[in-house]
């Protein structure tokens, strides 16, 4: 059991990873959503400037590999004299990259809604963001609410791509500890079934919201 | 000069190279109850949409108590709509509220209502429809009958000067379309303001002070639904009538 005698000594890093690696994964969906529904807005109800714009960023941002936008942000904006920390680097390129996703997401969700509802809201005099707030969006946040769990989870693992950049986060100690003990297997197994746990937690989680959300006429479990 | 509530004057509409409206006018009292009947694709519903500038006329002018609403900028357009209810074919109710928060939102968003008084006038209106029994029913938990009267009493709820009814009771199976129609003839009654797209006769026969055969996007003829349907002018009027009586026979009985 020397593996775990090893361990021991690397659990304040891995620890330390582990805090960074879900930091990494909340800001970027939660910060990440907030932008999508900027993007999904301006797709479908913004004037042709906005409408072009969002999708623009969109297919820019779908079209490009997640290593490509990571390393462009924080090995190609020094060039033009923005020098960002890894931590920063990683966060922004996250975002950027999970709003377009989540944008989609979104998107699936509120063409769902239909055109005679939000007729409806105009009849009695609500007004075009108003119907979009009121009417729109919490129906197609609960249609989404499969998807955008899907996200996190997807947002978890990926995460891990951000070590390339020096990030500390869990794969990058894992991968640390590996090269220092040669222990390839027995560390790669450990971490495996780490993230497999917390994958699990925030499959629950997410359920948990999705049934306190619940309201007749919107059960998506079907989909699952 | 005369005070009419709504005045409708030589509407056009088009969608692309398809004249929807051709020139429709008619004048509204407060109290009327007008019934539009016609060929479906005719533009009846076009012309209610055009009333409450959901798709506003291309040209033609229209005044609700003498203001014209036809020339307005685009904020001032939701006021406008709050006067004037909607009843939809396909009920459109907001399906993530329950049913007293499809009638009580509109009065707290829109008429700044607060909660305890929006709820309340909401509970009236439920009760007027018959549906205080369900106010905590999500729509995807009531009948199509039910819906429709959520429906209607969304549109009570602002208080409108007029509701339009746009074919209320075609989307409903037939053992449902009476629950709608009573609680339309009630409403007539106590004298609100009507224009409704429907071919249930029986409904324009007690109700109606004037009937509408629109045709092709023009109003053909007009006139007191007995005069219409006994003494009709024109040869399609006719036809079109005693078309609909025959199919929509049944629901007249009722």
């Amino acid at each position: 059991m020397m593996f775990f005698s090893k361990l021991v000594t690397y659990i304040p890093s891995l620890l330390k990873g582990l805090g960074i690696t879900l930091e990494l994964t909340l800001l970027s969906a939660i910060i990440g959503f907030f932008a999508a529904i900027f993007l999904v807005v301006g797709v479908l109800y913004g004037n042709r400037f906005f409408k072009i714009l969002c999708n623009f960023i969109i297919t820019i941002i779908r079209g490009t590999p997640m290593m490509v936008q990571l390393f462009l942000i924080y090995f190609g904006l020094p060039g033009i004299n923005i020098k960002l920390s890894p931590l920063t680097a990683a966060v922004i390129a996250f975002i950027i990259n999970s709003s377009a996703y989540q944008a989609e997401y979104l998107k699936g969700g509120f063409m769902a809604i239909s055109k005679e509802q939000i007729e409806a809201a105009y009849s009695i005099g609500l007004n075009k963001w108003d119907a979009i707030r009121l009417i729109v969006f919490p129906q197609a946040f609960r249609f989404a609410i499969p998807a955008l769990s899907n996200e996190i989870v997807y947002l978890i693992q990926y995460t891990s791509v951000a070590y390339t950049i020096g990030l500390p986060e869990l794969f990058y100690i894992s991968k640390n500890f590996a090269s220092k003990t040669y222990m390839n297997l027995e560390i790669y197994l450990f971490i495996g079934i780490i993230y497999l746990i917390f994958i699990y937690i925030i499959t629950k989680l997410t359920d948990i919201v999705e049934k306190k959300l619940y309201i007749p006429g919107f059960d998506t479990s079907h989909l699952k | 000069m005369e005070e009419n509530l709504l005045i409708i004057e030589n509407i056009e509409k088009a969608f692309g190279s398809q004249k929807v409206l051709d020139g429709v006018s008619f004048k509204l009292n407060k109290g009327d109850v007008k019934v539009i009947v016609g060929p479906s694709g005719t533009g009846k519903s076009t012309l209610l949409r055009c009333i409450n500038l959901l798709n506003p006329p291309d040209k033609g002018r229209i005044y609700l108590q003498n203001t014209e609403i036809t020339q307005l900028p685009h904020s001032k357009i939701p006021s406008i709509r709050q006067k004037i209810g909607m009843v939809f074919q396909h009920f459109a109710l907001f399906n993530h509220l329950s049913a007293i928060d499809n009638v009580a939102l509109g009065l707290i968003k829109v008429k700044k209502m607060n909660k305890t008084d929006a709820y309340e006038k909401a509970m009236f209106e439920l009760k007027r429809v018959g549906l205080d029994q369900h106010k905590d029913k999500y729509p995807a938990q009531l009948s199509g009958g039910q819906k429709q009267r959520v429906g209607i009493a969304r549109a009570l709820a602002m208080d409108p000067l007029l509701i339009l009814f746009d074919e209320p009771t075609s989307a409903l199976d037939p053992e449902l379309i009476g629950e709608v129609l009573q609680v339309m003839q009630n409403l007539a009654k106590e004298g609100m303001t009507m224009i409704c797209v429907t071919h249930e006769m029986g409904f324009a026969k007690s109700v109606a002070n004037e009937v509408i055969f629109m045709e092709k996007g023009k109003i053909v003829e007009q006139g007191p639904p007995l005069k219409l349907f006994t003494e009709a002018t024109h040869p399609r009027t006719r036809e079109f009538l005693s078309k609909i009586s025959e199919l929509y026979g049944e629901s007249e009985k009722k």
